[in-house]
């Protein structure tokens, strides 16, 4: 039981049982909780790196039964982000709440979403990744509303029910694989779905209901509409969690069975609709954004933005056929999707603090607060270069390749959604920085709060300098699992 | 990458003032000897590494470091002849400009901000200088525009914000038509190093059309930052900075980045002579000619002195343009040599304007009577740096005119005559009302908030220094326009390898 | 008993159908939370058709498996919607009688 991939899953689940029993302990058990964890993702990854993709069956049944784990390059990489984002988040906790009920409750539910974030990467097969998308849900909601003021619980309560009304549409979905296939395991599914053409309609059903239900957690326009108030009413940390990681879990799992499970069926024509709507959602979260009068509320538009982004590849990817510039339209996705995790958790984290700081978040007051604390402007300025796409920073890689790819396919209308998404993210993101050059006081020095800011300036710089300056290495993690998209 | 000195000279040199800067940052406030050492030491570091540099390249040496940031994106850095050209420029003013700036941000708030993005902004242009392929500069020219935004918002009044905010819209839309035309370009050949004579010749002749928008899109991207009218609305609105970022945005950093992106991309990308077939460069002698005039004629209406000086910016700038549009290696040397030429006069004027602005509270032209006989070292250093900017022999500004009209001639483009005639007279018309209100016209009363220095010159020593120094490059690169590693004999170099001669 | 099997399951996806229709149209939050839970059933309902492996053979143990494990998740979120509306109401008298 000391393989890395059940460890991903197990300690945040044994530190969230933990916690609950001492909650005395709570801070000092969650924080080796989340350090462990990270350890272990971290060791997750070396063991990838190393030798490929890593297969697991929990409890000694046969397929059918037991847990099946497996973890590749791409889920390798975003248990990677995930689990050092999720690090930097509890740092930052540690320091957030104050209130002793808080504290007691937000660790083991933070715990508890965490092992299902892991359980949902590292999961291989339908119904586990459903009971995970299930717990995931649950604790996400449950977090949200843990400020307990009355548009945090009422915007959580819709995230859940929507949530729940996702989930459900989705495990229709598996029950229709289940009667034509027999099987819930991904890979088996993967070979029934491309060995049986003439389940065209079960298969097309199926995706249907699936990737709608998704979807609709995944917050792709025009089911984003419970997103920017759950996200921004939420606590800082638990925002960014939500905003960076959540939100991503349910796209990794679109992405999932767009490419491994229904290749056969997802063409050109059935990718142009999600990347419209994901079209859309650029322009329109971009322009909320500009619009919004809260700092988190304009974090969250973002959010619904980036994840439009993502979007936009699935067609990309279904006109080159494999090779090289797949392998860099499939690189350049994963790497839009880890940026923005580290740089929206980064801005989150800095805008709570800023609104602890401040009292508020309103951003056309935010002069004083802005030039009183410049690390954690620091840290919203690389964030949100890195959310914008200026170099260097892994969303420039990302937006380079996927621009690219859009004039090699000739689907050149993309290139102006970009530009326009681009243009719009500055503009949004710089009219909160140029609130850090009024005629307030001066600082006197450039951090103030350690173990707030150094969490948020961490993972600000890694969504800029690491990623952006040095992302090689993802291609060599994606090479090493099976990431040929089924083919 | 490999670990030898000559694949780390280039990018250590982005480094001495990147890491400098990313320190200055975290510098307390009030830690003003700290700061000092640390802006000085990257200055003279960075000097130093150049001059290794240079001494390395005359002696043939090839430099180049590379990173790969992903399969297929490699970041370049390396040392052509046109790089040290311009890499040498920034370094040497970046340094007085260093010392200028301290001096005159002496009591001001907000310097460990200023001093760090100060860092950023030149280690950004040195990393356009040295960029190898069109990726590299995309990605320096991008963290320029960012660097820049907080000198110019620095302020902090409403003007300076607004100014900030028109710098920033027009900034990072012209950076991202620029990034579109990369990307483009990208997918025709695969990876657009920067080679002498330039890549495209292999293309088929079908991909043409494209060429010709993707220029657009790289001549529009970078026809912000040099400038060019109709994109200059920025220029005159960032005025609103303190004076030694109007100098280094003026002479060194962003309008040069403009202008020596268009070299770039007309000789090293596209090749004078496929540009020339495309019609391309008849569209940027005609963009470079409307813009030599109308911001000299704009300059003339101008009452206040950095604004004037803003729009002689704009009209000199075009010169280099101008230069890199004509076919033929005289006129590409007459623009080469102006990138330098305008670089430390220009420097020298706005280090001035400073000076009367800091010293006497003059900031207008029309306050400037007399301003001579109260400070003559200032106004001496101005008149040298204005005379060559109308082109008088022997300051530098001749030297570049000189070439570009016998570049015009030699190309059969007899009207670039008419058009250097024409902004000779104008930038007459706005210079010599200044020289006379200064040298000739009574004190007045008092000074419009004067400012009493413990020092027995006209002002500050850290003041006063920078624009005496570069007044005297401007004599001497005039005057020693033929010794060997003058800017003239330097672009002479450049110009013989991009027409192979 | 083919149609035995189809009926189940068809029942199901008419459960799911109407769950989701009164989930959409109906606004108070006791009535979305049990529209839910019919949909979830409906769902239930067809995996317990698929197990269906005619009279003579034991049905087939896997989506039985599944459906109790999704009983137990439906149940603890339908909870903590319960909860969250609780509280939600709460706030909402603290409001009016402020």
């Amino acid at each position: 039981m000391t393989d890395p991939l059940v460890l991903c899953i197990a300690l945040p689940l044994l530190g969230a049982m933990l916690v609950t029993a001492l909650p005395r302990w709570a801070v000092t058990l969650g924080i080796v909780a989340a350090l462990s964890t990270a350890s272990a993702a971290v060791a997750l990854t070396a063991t990838v790196w190393q030798h490929g993709t890593l297969h697991l069956m929990l409890g000694g049944w046969d397929a059918e039964l037991a847990i099946a784990l497996r973890a590749d390059g791409i889920a390798t990489a975003l248990v990677l982000m995930a689990n050092l984002v999720g690090l930097g988040i509890s740092v930052y906790a540690t320091g957030y709440f104050h209130d002793r009920i808080r504290v007691r409750s937000f660790w083991p539910l933070w715990l508890l979403l965490w092992a299902a974030l892991n359980g949902l990467f590292l999961a291989g097969d339908l119904f586990n990744l459903y009971v995970m998308l299930e717990l995931l849900g649950i604790a996400a909601a449950a977090l949200g509303a843990l400020t307990g003021n009355r548009d945090a619980v009422a915007a959580n309560l819709r995230y859940l029910l929507v949530g729940l009304l996702g989930s459900i549409s989705y495990l229709l979905g598996v029950a229709l694989l289940y009667t034509a296939y027999g099987t819930l395991d991904l890979g088996l599914l993967a070979q029934g779905v491309a060995a049986s053409p003439e389940l065209y309609g079960v298969n097309a059903a199926a995706m249907t209901l699936m990737v709608a239900g998704l979807a609709l957690k995944a917050a792709l326009f025009p089911l984003h509409f419970w997103l920017p108030p759950a996200h921004a009413n939420a606590p800082a940390p638990v925002s960014a969690a939500l905003s960076a990681l959540v939100v991503k879990a349910a796209f990794y799992l679109i992405l999932r069975l767009w490419l491994d499970l229904f290749w056969p069926i997802t063409d050109m024509a059935v990718a142009m609709l999600p990347a419209m709507l994901g079209a859309v959602a650029v322009i329109w979260g971009s322009w909320r954004a500009l619009r919004a009068e809260r700092l988190k509320l304009l974090a969250a538009y973002s959010t619904v933005a980036q994840i439009g982004y993502l979007f936009l590849f699935l067609p990309l990817l279904a006109a080159t056929p494999p090779g090289p510039a797949r392998d860099d339209l499939l690189a350049a996705l994963l790497l839009m999707a880890l940026t923005h995790g580290f740089a929206k958790a980064g801005f989150f984290l800095a805008a709570g603090l800023v609104q602890t700081n401040a009292g508020h978040d309103r951003i056309d007051d935010l002069g004083g607060t802005a030039q009183r604390l410049p690390a954690t402007t620091f840290a919203i300025a690389l964030s949100g270069s890195a959310l914008i796409g200026l170099p260097p920073s892994g969303s420039f890689i990302g937006k380079w390749l996927l621009m690219q790819g859009a004039i090699a396919t000739g689907q050149w209308w993309w290139v102006i959604v970009v530009t326009a998404g681009t243009l719009l993210a500055s503009a949004y993101i710089f009219r909160v920085l140029s609130r850090a050059f009024g005629l307030e006081p001066t600082p006197l020095k450039f951090v103030t709060d350690a173990r707030a800011e150094v969490p948020a300036l961490t993972l600000a710089l890694v969504s800029v300098a690491l990623l952006g300056l040095a992302s090689g290495p993802l291609w060599t993690l994606l090479g090493l699992g099976d990431a040929g998209g089924g083919a | 990458m490999s670990w030898d000195y000559a694949s780390l000279l280039p990018g250590v040199i982005v480094l001495s003032s990147l890491l400098p800067g990313v320190f200055i940052f975290l510098v307390r406030e009030e830690s003003h000897t700290l700061r000092t050492v640390l802006n000085l030491t990257g200055a003279v570091a960075k000097l130093i590494l150049v001059g290794l540099l240079i001494y390395g390249v005359w002696l043939g040496q090839v430099f180049e470091t590379r990173i790969a940031i992903a399969p297929g994106l490699t970041l370049v850095l390396n040392a052509d002849a046109l790089s040290v050209l311009f890499v040498t420029l920034s370094t040497v003013l970046w340094l007085i400009t260093t010392v200028y700036a301290i001096g005159y941000l002496e009591h001001s708030t907000n310097r460990s901000r200023f001093f760090g993005f100060f860092s950023l902004c030149v280690s950004a242009t040195v990393g356009i200088a040295l960029s190898g392929n069109l990726l590299t500069f995309v990605i320096f020219y991008e963290i320029l525009t960012l660097a820049t935004y907080p000198l110019v918002a620095h302020r902090g009044t409403p003007e300076a914000t607004r100014g900030a905010k028109i710098y920033l819209a027009y900034t990072l839309t012209g950076g991202l038509l620029l990034l579109v035309g990369a990307v483009w370009l990208r997918t025709l050949t695969g990876p657009v190093d920067f080679v002498e004579g330039g890549i495209l010749d292999d293309l088929p002749a079908s991909l043409h059309g494209q060429l010709v928008v993707i220029f657009g899109l790289l001549l529009a991207g970078l026809g912000v930052k040099a400038a060019l009218v109709p994109l200059h609305g920025w220029l005159p609105q960032s005025m609103v900075a303190p004076a030694p970022v109007s100098s280094l945005l003026h002479a060194v950093a962003v309008v040069k980045a403009g202008a020596f992106g268009i070299v770039r991309v007309v000789y090293d990308v596209y090749g004078v002579t496929l540009a020339g077939e495309l019609g391309l460069l008849a569209v940027l002698s005609v963009l470079a000619s409307f813009t030599i005039v109308y911001g000299s004629i704009l300059a003339m209406t101008q009452d206040g002195l950095k604004k004037r000086l803003a729009y002689s910016t704009v009209s000199q700038v075009s010169y280099i343009a101008l230069g890199t549009s004509l076919l033929g290696p005289v006129a590409t040397v007459g623009g080469l040599v102006h990138l330098v030429h305008q670089g430390i006069m220009k420097i020298t004027l706005f280090f001035c304007a400073g000076n009367y602005a800091e010293t006497l509270g003059v900031a207008n032209v029309s306050q400037m009577d007399g301003v001579g006989r109260r400070m003559p070292l200032t106004t001496l250093a101005f008149t040298i740096g204005a005379l060559g900017m109308i082109g008088i022999p022997p300051i530098a500004g001749f030297v570049s005119k000189w070439y570009l009209g016998l570049g015009g001639v030699e190309a059969g483009q007899h009207w670039v005559l008419v058009i250097l005639a024409t902004s000779t007279l104008l930038n007459a018309g706005y210079f010599l009302p200044i020289l006379y209100r200064a040298w000739f016209r009574p004190l007045p009363a008092s000074w419009p908030k004067e400012h009493h220095f413990q020092t027995r010159f006209e002002t500050m020593g850290a003041l006063l220094w920078p624009p005496v120094i570069t007044a005297v490059f401007c004599l001497l690169a005039g005057l020693l326009a033929a010794a060997p590693f003058s800017p003239l004999e330097w672009a002479r170099l450049i110009a013989q390898r991009e027409y192979g001669l | 008993m083919l149609t035995a099997q189809f009926l189940y399951g068809a029942a199901g996806l008419m459960l799911f159908v109407l769950g989701l229709w009164s989930f959409l149209v109906h606004e108070p939050l006791l009535r979305k939370i049990i529209a839910l839970n019919i949909t979830g059933a409906g769902v239930f309902h067809v995996f317990i058709a698929i197990a269906y492996r005619g009279d003579t053979a034991p049905p087939d143990p896997v989506p039985h498996a599944l459906v109790l494990t999704g009983i137990v998740v439906a149940v603890s979120a339908t909870a903590l919607a319960l909860m969250l509306g609780a509280r939600l109401q709460d706030a909402e008298e603290e409001d009016q009688s402020r």
